[in-house]
């Protein structure tokens, strides 16, 4: 059987160098198509009439105006009267016509009745005693679960409480496919169903999760020697994703749609399209070239793309484009879920951790939410968690850049750094002391530390809390750590030799800007001793062999294997064919340099060219997949670690905090393109300080609905709030042998609460919440001084 | 956005004669970046756009032995660069560098940030100038309003003046000159903006059929001026607090004395208190602070935006300071 396993160091010509992204030329010139960028003669422009309420009830829709105004093509309801919409800008009609004003005016003439609801947005504390009894459990809510119990325990906690859906087949199928344990599934099919009354709002907008315990914490809190309490967390935040959701849907005829959907799953899209549209997966087609910007929030066929298609089916099939407006974008396209928490930490006074004891609460809109996994990281010895979920009329909660762990890294990190100052303790001696806790990564963890720390400077600058002042002028470091999975996902791609000597990949993945394609590209490059240029890459497309959603940091390690297994299938294949013109065997055969040649005696080879031209008249393929254990080894892996460390100057009279420096140390497995891979981090960084300073999705409680759906009053870091980035990757022994590793989750997990720890140990004193905005920064420095 | 007529008049009384005699209807076209804005969020629904760029006179500085005449469609960027701004108001020129990206800065007309729209959220998404709600709650009172204003706000209007340019334009003395049916008027620029009381009202003194044709900014002599902004973010962001500050000094002693805030009142606030506080002092850490704590003496704020009077009174101290040409 060949080797398909990943060369060595010293064979590397690509795998591991820093390679500048093959698609930079098209998109710094312009260049590259986005979905939003694709337009047909004829095509029509889609606009959907939304929910002015965060809660009513659809009394009555009247299209007749809009369906008789010129220029409208097509009217569809979305959500017919009698459904009760749960948050503002749910969709309820959509409108295709000849252009863009004529779509708005028609929905301004469509007459919807709406009985108002009394609608909740706020995600502040839960009133004492709400949700007191653990009502039914949601999907989300069963998923949330799985992060934090064994399978039996969710199962068992499935058979108690039920279930606020109905468990259809459909409903079971997806389960099964995203790979819940069947014993849960069981749990599922077996369960009581619960809608939410809608009777009952108040009593149904907080759900206590079952409290969680480990060990004895409250023998552990009796006899601690230093317990910390405090207060953490992080809001809701939306995706903003600069290209808008959304797609341009056509049926080139009656049984077949072609859609060009702005997506992180290009190989899923039919088979969410086609249950919804009556049509087999198999008539649809998906094609995106680049996508500007997905961040979790883009896995799926949304209400709007169906609405697109069933608009395009109604005007004969002519293309309707539906893209989401800013506005709407930051309303329902996406919001990572809110989490906070009251936290008590007990430590002995060497910083050893001994107990932890969470109240935390927080929403993911109308589903809930669970728990995030605090403790993040540090398994404490005794634990005790309770969590109360709070359902409300936000919009939908989405998967955001390493789901629920930014949110357990602030609340975490940060309760262990104000233990750290409790106690007089340098964070970083803490952390140090307690990565025996950590699990498998400790010892990667301590030598991260060692390198982040000497980036930093740690040991020169670091003061104790608000000990480095100079006027308003107050300066502090502060750190965080992190981890996540990253496992390959199931990928399978086609590498085709051409009787000319041309190359080509097929894989129904998609490129989020993160270097799929440069990487892919490398692989293969490698595999066949060729040059990246000359090798053609198709992917985003679903005539090409599916491959995963690029969800989870799973993207990398899933094309990388089954590039690699289909281009060592591929060489082999050559080898083969090439053998007998080179009077050896194909064992005894190398590509390198653009030439096959004996690896005993180079001067017998080939060119490429000659090469491929023993293949006669047909092109020869290979499948490579992923996972494939057939063909070993297992080329991925799962489970990194990051150490990340910042740097900040606040301005005390004015609660304005700045960024100076934050230091990335991360590790992820064999590095294929070191620049895209540093380039993710940088990536990350940004979007952290972003998060950290910045963002939020504030909910006006009055009329339920967002505030600033839009680029002013929903901030984003601008150049020149990005520092002095320093990212380190952790590369060779003890790394590369571990196969190849996800990298877009992790880095964004620590910086807001490096951050946070950064401004605490500036200014003295904890702000509580991200973002870090001034008004809280302030107030936060008035009640210290009050104290 | 919705279908408008678009009228390019060639002189200004053409233009004003395509004005109409309420707000609403029609609408000046200048640079265009805070209407079409306005217009592709529906919250204004012009009918007519009557665009004014055509207007040559309404284009172009000159300078003087009196001042500075502005013509109302210099872009913020072009003014920036202006060798007499740059010589002769420094403040005006970091001010106009501190505003807006300079893609914005390359578009937009000094006419048209003098007229831009508040940047009231709830304006902004529809509920009105003075919004509140159907059974109506005053929705800044009751609601969001962190970023509302702390002083003039005890009547309807609690949206904060959107110009962060117009401060240091006050401070400067300038004034305003309008175009209307009855020919041209001259106001101080301070006079130009109003607190409205109705839905109907705007936020300035023009009438629905004039327009803004100059600025003009006496000769700044020995005056010694600085704006200073609080933001949280380093560019391109809307401040939280404004001060632009002018001194009239005789050797290290104050004369007389300029102090305006922008951002926290319906209009561009200047403040005698302050002005007073500084008048016949030696600008020292103190003096700055005791204008300062003057200039805010009488700030109301609501539930969420009490930081702001911290905010802006370290905007005025700094902004003194500055002026003074100590530490910032």
């Amino acid at each position: 059987m060949p080797d398909y396993s990943w060369p060595a160091a010293e064979q590397r010509t690509l795998i591991g160098k820093r390679v500048s992204r093959v698609d930079a030329p098209l998109k710094v010139s312009g260049r590259a198509k986005y979905s939003y960028d694709y337009t047909r003669p004829g095509m029509l422009f889609g606009k959907i009439l939304r929910s002015p309420y965060a809660k009513a009830r659809i009394v009555s829709i009247d299209t007749s105006a809009a369906e008789k105004m010129p220029g409208v093509k097509a009217v569809e309801i979305i959500q017919k009267p009698g459904t009760t919409v749960q948050w503002a800008g749910d969709e309820i009609v959509g409108v295709a016509a000849v252009d863009e004003p004529t779509a708005e005016d028609a929905i301004r003439v469509i007459k919807v009745q709406y009985q108002q609801l009394p609608h909740l947005v706020s995600d502040a504390e839960p009133p004492a005693g709400v949700g007191g009894v653990p009502g039914p459990m949601s999907e989300d809510d069963i998923w949330d679960a799985t992060d934090l119990m064994s399978p039996p325990q969710v199962a068992s906690q499935v058979s108690q409480l039920g279930v606020t859906f109905k468990a259809s087949p459909d409903v079971i199928d997806e389960f099964k496919k995203f790979g819940l344990p069947a014993e849960i599934v069981e749990a599922i099919q077996k369960a009581a169903y619960h809608p939410l009354a809608e009777s009952s709002h108040s009593a149904s907008w907080y759900q206590k999760a079952s409290a969680l315990h480990q060990g004895d914490p409250d023998k552990a809190f009796a006899g601690a020697e230093a317990v910390s309490e405090g207060l953490y967390g992080a809001p809701v935040i939306t995706h903003c994703c600069l290209e808008t959701h959304g797609s341009t849907a056509e049926w080139p005829d009656k049984d077949h749609l072609l859609v060009h959907l702005s997506t992180q799953n290009v190989s899923g899209i039919p088979g969410q399209m086609a249950e919804p549209l009556g049509l087999p997966a198999a008539n649809i087609r998906q094609q995106q070239d680049h996508i500007g910007g997905g961040f979790g929030s883009k896995f799926a066929a949304d209400r709007w793309d169906i609405t697109a298609a069933r608009l395009s089916k109604k005007a004969g099939g002519k293309p309707v484009r539906m893209m989401l407006e800013r506005d709407s974008e930051l309303q329902v396209a996406g919001a990572r879920p809110s989490a906070y928490a009251r936290v008590k930490v007990a430590a002995k006074t060497d910083g050893t951790l001994t107990a932890w004891h969470s109240e935390s609460w927080g929403t993911g809109g109308p589903g809930g939410g669970g728990m995030p996994p605090i403790p993040y990281l540090f398994n404490i010895p005794n634990q005790h968690k309770e969590h109360t979920a709070i359902r409300n009329n936000i919009g939908p909660a989405r998967a955001w850049r390493a789901p629920n762990h930014p949110q357990a890294a602030a609340i975490t990190m940060c309760a262990l750094d104000d233990l750290a100052a409790k106690l007089n303790l340098d964070p970083l001696e803490l952390f140090r002391k307690n990565l025996g806790i950590t699990g498998p990564r400790a010892e990667n963890y301590r030598e991260e530390f060692a390198i982040a720390a000497d980036l930093m400077g740690w040991k020169d600058k670091w003061r104790g809390r608000g000990q480095d002042r100079s006027g308003s002028v107050a300066r502090g470091l502060g750190l965080s750590i992190h981890t996540w999975g990253g496992r390959g996902h199931s990928s399978d791609c086609d590498l085709t030799l051409h009787p000319d000597g041309s190359v080509d990949i097929k894989l129904g993945s998609q490129d989020l800007g993160t270097g799929t394609r440069t990487c892919i590209l490398m692989v293969a490059a490698e595999t066949l001793g060729l040059p990246i240029e000359a090798i053609s890459l198709y992917i985003g497309d679903t005539m090409y062999p599916p491959s995963g959603g690029s969800g989870g940091s799973t993207t990398i390690g899933g094309v990388s294997s089954s590039t690699r297994r289909a281009a060592v299938d591929a060489r082999e294949g050559l080898f083969t064919k090439v053998a007998p013109a080179l009077n050896a065997q194909p064992a005894d055969l190398e590509c390198v340099n653009g030439t096959v040649r004996v690896k005993s005696d180079p001067s017998r080879s080939l060119s490429w060219k000659q090469a491929c031209s023993k293949l006669g008249a047909v092109p020869l393929t290979a499948r490579g997949k992923n996972p494939d254990k057939s063909k070993p080894p297992d080329l991925t892996n799962s489970g990194v670690g990051g150490v990340q460390m910042a740097e900040v100057e606040v301005d005390t009279d004015t609660g304005v905090a700045k960024v100076k420096k934050i230091v990335a140390v991360q590790d992820c497995g064999l590095i294929i393109d070191l620049k895209t891979a540093e380039s993710q981090c940088y990536g990350a960084l940004i979007m952290g300080i972003t998060y950290a300073l910045y963002e939020e999705k504030i909910m006006d409680q009055l009329t339920g609905r967002m505030l600033n759906p839009n680029m002013q009053f929903y901030r984003l870091a601008g150049i020149s709030d990005i520092p002095e980035l320093v990212v380190h990757m952790m590369t060779g022994k003890g790394y590369d042998e571990r196969g190849v590793i996800g990298l877009g989750e992790p880095p964004v997990i620590s910086p807001g609460a490096a951050i946070s720890n950064a401004v605490a140990n500036a200014i003295g004193v904890r702000v509580p919440f991200l973002p870090l905005t001034p008004d809280r920064v302030l107030k936060a420095l008035a009640d210290h001084n009050l104290d | 956005m919705r279908a408008f007529e678009y009228a390019t008049p060639q002189t200004k009384e053409q233009a004003v004669g395509l004005l109409g005699t309420k707000w609403g209807p029609i609408a000046v076209l200048a640079g265009g970046t805070d209407l079409l804005a306005l217009m592709k969020d529906d919250v204004e629904q012009p009918k007519r756009l009557v665009n004014i760029k055509d207007i040559k006179e309404l284009h172009g500085v000159t300078s003087s032995a009196q001042g500075l005449r502005i013509g109302a469609l210099t872009t913020l960027g072009d003014l920036a660069d202006n060798a007499n701004v740059l010589q002769d108001y420094p403040a005006l020129a970091e001010a106009l560098n501190d505003a807006a990206s300079p893609q914005i800065r390359n578009l937009a007309t000094l006419g048209g940030n003098l007229c831009q729209r508040p940047r009231c959220w709830y304006f902004r998404n529809g509920f009105g100038l003075l919004p509140k709600d159907k059974v109506g709650k005053d929705l800044v009172a009751e609601g969001d309003n962190r970023f509302h204003a702390i002083l003039g706000n005890s009547g309807p209007a609690k949206f904060v003046s959107p110009s962060t340019i117009v401060p240091t334009l006050i401070a400067y003395g300038a004034k305003v000159r309008l175009a209307g049916p009855k020919g041209n008027r001259e106001l101080p620029l301070e006079k130009f903006y109003v607190i409205p009381k109705t839905d109907t009202e705007r936020e300035h003194d023009l009438r629905p059929n004039e327009i803004i044709t100059e600025v003009f900014i006496p000769a700044a002599g020995g005056m010694r001026a600085a704006h200073y902004e609080i933001r949280q973010k380093a560019a391109f962001d809307w401040p939280l607090a404004v001060a632009a500050v002018a001194l009239n000094l005789s050797g290290s002693k104050v004369l007389s004395a300029r102090v305006v805030l922008g951002y926290v009142a319906p209009v561009p606030w200047p403040s005698p208190e302050a002005e007073q506080a500084l008048a016949g002092k030696v600008i020292s850490e103190d003096v700055a602070k005791a204008a300062a704590d003057a200039a805010l003496q009488k700030a109301q704020p609501f539930t969420h935006n009490s930081y702001k009077v911290q905010l802006a009174r370290v905007a005025v101290k700094r902004a003194i300071l500055k002026a003074a040409g100590g530490a910032a």
